[in-house]
């Protein structure tokens, strides 16, 4: 089946509007000022994870691992270890205390050497608990920690036209790894991976490119690969009553381990790229509900503006469309509620049948998916005409605690720290 | 008009041109004919089901008869300007047909841009009520077969009449609350929703083969289709529709046909891919004057990659219908995709000649 129609119909009156767009300047490829210390360090510790509100970097390197080992111990030492390599990671240093290079000669180095000579890149490592971690598909308490599930981290439901692997969906674990150079971030979970051989096995692992969203007003709003700006209604870094109301954890909302956390959903859409490209802009910009070249939503004139869905066209119709992606995701419609977006594009080569195997990693942060992510996601499931043009292939639900605080802090400690 | 018409038909008194369809061969009595409405009396004297189409130049269907009965003679009027036509009947209902030339004389006048643009959206909804009128037959025969409980006979027919609902697919999806029941697949159905249409038939036949609880699904398909032919009959086209919509089958293809994602339970995707190819080659058939005026470049660069996908999807034919989707190797996908693309290009482009 196909949702296409409702806009397709529409397609005659948007024509006139697309013709008229085409008749003004070209656009100028502007380019994005270089923003100063893309090569620093960014802070480690802190109340809240780093990688979450921290402007966006350019590259991902996403990975969720199964956890192997029955014993809990083994997993939290392995917690601690992590901590300590990721800190000094995030500093620019090597994974391991000796390094790659200063160790004995019949020892392997504990840093794998890659990132030798790169700079910290703003290496940021993120790291949640999945459901499945808290009670695994057998409804087994595995570590002691079922009571401590948070109803928030309650399984996402099925939304139609889910195209799910479960292959490279779900996990125990995850760490999320964003830097300036991609070789910084994969350099730190391949460490990460290596430390925890034998407790820990990556599940599925995701590279990602092309940050998808903003989350400080100090960046431009990036291009997906449909071409469109994405996430202008992002939760920004700077806006703290908002990041308090939506983002991150509070007191009472449910178990205290996660006071200070955020929720992970993590979605990879694939996009029909193809056929997307020979979509006229017209309709592309019918189905987006916004202008491709300035982003400004359709019938208005900047990017940044509010909004007016009652805005009607020359022809009498709502100038965005009912079904119109802007229309269907806005907190307008959603009932005020908001998410911090933090997606990243990817193209894993291509997929046999002459096609790119491309898309958006779409990750959001939320204080509760199951009132957030998933009333969003329940509408575009439904009425999106973008659905068309995208598959999701695989999910994943994490719970990322609070930061850690200081040396001798870890990953978990108010979780498994009791 | 009616002076005009009366005029016309007058023309026809001759009698109808006796058409002797076979298995193997398609004889047309007369093919030096003069303009105006053209009356054929084709009749089937094999054993296949058959069709009878007069195209104009570049396969554009001036006229058919569709799902013609071994047995049984249908009258076709058509009206035809002079110029140079071909007949063909396709036993079996697929494929190019057993071709004739037909040679229509009078003075031709050439049709103004708007005239031409007028004549097609006339030449593409001529092309979809021939298909509804098949459509609801064939679905009529599935539903039977089905409330019949005859597994056999009911996966035979499946893909065929399919066929029809994929020729005219963007205009039945114009209807977006009886496509999901129609057509929906298991996936996108959603919670207080039931799954319901072809592929909810195609799911039992071909997973547990017991469809002896499928009789009220199969009488709300046809009340469904029922529906979806009435209005898809009443709908008035425009040009820009019929440009978008050969498009639109086409990513139908791309997406859902290549992929095997349409028919996962009876891999008779390949039906599904043949007939929106035709679907779509009709939609830019009804185009073609208008096009020949505005891009003649653009007509030639279709005619080639229409062949090549036609030749390429030749490849996989199997008796009178295709091979499954299963059956084809990753090789053989990726041609098929690769034709498919080559062939959207252009395809795309034609809605902006047509806005032009």
């Amino acid at each position: 089946m196909n949702r296409r129609k409702v806009i397709a119909l529409a397609g005659a009156g948007v024509v006139g509007a697309g013709a008229a767009a085409a008749g003004a300047a070209a656009l100028t490829r502007d380019h994005e000022p270089a923003t100063a210390g893309t090569s620093g360090a960014v802070d480690f510790y802190g109340e809240r994870q780093a990688g979450i509100v921290t402007p966006a970097q350019d590259r991902l390197h996403f990975v969720a691992f199964d956890v192997v080992t029955k014993d809990r111990d083994r997993l939290v030492e392995m917690l601690r270890e992590w901590t300590a390599a990721a800190a000094r990671m995030a500093a620019g240093r090597d994974a391991g205390l000796i390094g790659a290079v200063g160790g004995i000669p019949e020892a392997p180095p504990d840093d794998t050497g890659e990132a030798l000579g790169l700079p910290p890149s703003g290496l940021t490592l993120t790291v949640g608990f999945g459901p499945s971690l808290f009670r695994d598909a057998d409804g087994v308490d595995r570590f002691g920690l079922a009571a401590q599930r948070p109803a928030a981290l309650a399984d996402l439901p099925r939304f139609p036209g889910d195209a799910l692997d479960p292959k490279i969906s779900g996990g125990d674990l995850c760490v999320q790894a964003c830097a300036n150079d991609p070789q910084v971030a994969v350099h730190a979970i391949r460490n990460l991976a290596r430390i925890g051989f034998g407790t820990v096995s990556v599940r599925w692992s995701q590279l990602g490119f092309g940050r998808t969203s903003s989350t400080s007003t100090s960046q431009a709003t990036p291009r997906n690969l449909f071409g469109f700006k994405d996430g202008t209604a992002n939760l920004k870094a700077e806006e703290e009553s908002l990041l308090r109301e939506h983002l991150w954890v509070r007191p009472g909302d449910g178990p205290s381990w996660m006071e200070g956390g955020a929720y992970a959903v993590t979605r990879k859409i694939r996009m029909l790229v193809e056929t997307w490209d020979r979509t006229s802009l017209a309709e592309q910009e019918a189905i987006v509900g916004r202008a491709k070249g300035s982003g400004a939503p359709l019938g208005g004139k900047d990017e940044f503006e509010e909004i007016d869905f009652t805005t009607k066209g020359a022809d009498g119709q709502p100038a965005i469309p009912e079904v119109a992606h802007v229309r269907l995701a806005h907190p307008d419609q959603n009932g005020g509620v908001r998410l911090l977006r933090r997606g990243y594009n990817f193209v894993d080569g291509s997929d046999g049948l002459g096609r790119l195997d491309a898309g958006l990693f779409f990750i959001s942060y939320q204080r509760d998916p199951h009132k957030q992510f998933v009333p969003v996601q329940t509408a575009l499931a439904r009425n999106d005409v973008m659905n068309e043009y995208i598959r999701h292939v695989s999910s994943g639900l994490f719970a990322c605690p609070p930061g850690v605080r200081e040396q001798g802090d870890f990953w978990g400690r108010t979780l498994f720290d009791l | 008009m009616f002076g005009r018409c009366r005029l016309r038909r007058e023309v026809a008194a001759g009698g109808p041109i006796a058409v002797n369809a076979t298995d193997s061969v398609c004889e047309v009595a007369r093919t030096d004919v003069d303009a105006g409405t053209v009356i054929f009396r084709v009749t089937n004297k094999g054993v296949k089901v058959t069709e009878f189409y007069v195209y104009a130049q570049g396969d554009r269907v001036m006229g058919e008869v569709e799902n013609i009965a071994p047995g049984l003679s249908r009258e076709l009027h058509v009206e035809l300007p002079a110029g140079s036509y071909e007949t063909a009947c396709k036993p079996g209902m697929v494929g190019k047909g057993i071709r004739g030339a037909l040679k229509v004389n009078g003075s031709a006048v050439p049709l103004t841009a708007d005239a031409a643009l007028a004549a097609a959206t006339e030449s593409y909804q001529r092309y979809v009520r021939s298909q509804t009128a098949a459509l609801l037959e064939k679905t009529r025969e599935f539903v039977t077969a089905v409330k019949a409980g005859d597994v056999a006979r009911s996966k035979e027919l499946f893909p065929v009449a399919r066929t029809y609902w994929e020729r005219i697919e963007p205009v039945a999806e114009i209807f977006g609350d009886l496509d999901p029941k129609i057509d929906g697949r298991e996936e996108v159905i959603e919670e207080g929703m039931e799954f319901t249409g072809f592929h909810r038939i195609e799911k039992d036949l071909w997973t547990t083969g017991d469809i002896s609880k499928d009789g009220p699904l199969a009488d709300r398909l046809m009340a469904d289709i029922d529906e979806v032919v009435a209005r898809a009959n009443a709908e008035k086209l425009s040009p820009l529709q019929l440009a978008n919509g050969a498009k639109e089958l086409l990513d139908e293809v791309a997406s859902g046909k290549i992929t095997g994602e349409e028919d996962r339970y009876s891999h008779t995707d390949l039906w599904d891919f043949a007939a929106n190819l035709e679907g779509s080659k009709a939609a830019i058939a009804a185009l073609r004057p208008a096009l020949e005026q505005r891009a003649p470049d653009l007509v030639k660069q279709l005619d080639t990659e229409f062949a090549n996908v036609e030749t390429t999807l030749g490849r996989h034919r199997a008796g009178d219908g295709w091979k499954l989707h299963n059956q084809l190797d990753q090789d053989e996908l990726k041609e098929l995709s690769d034709s498919i693309n080559a062939l959207a290009e252009p395809i795309s482009k034609v809605a902006a000649v047509i806005a032009k």
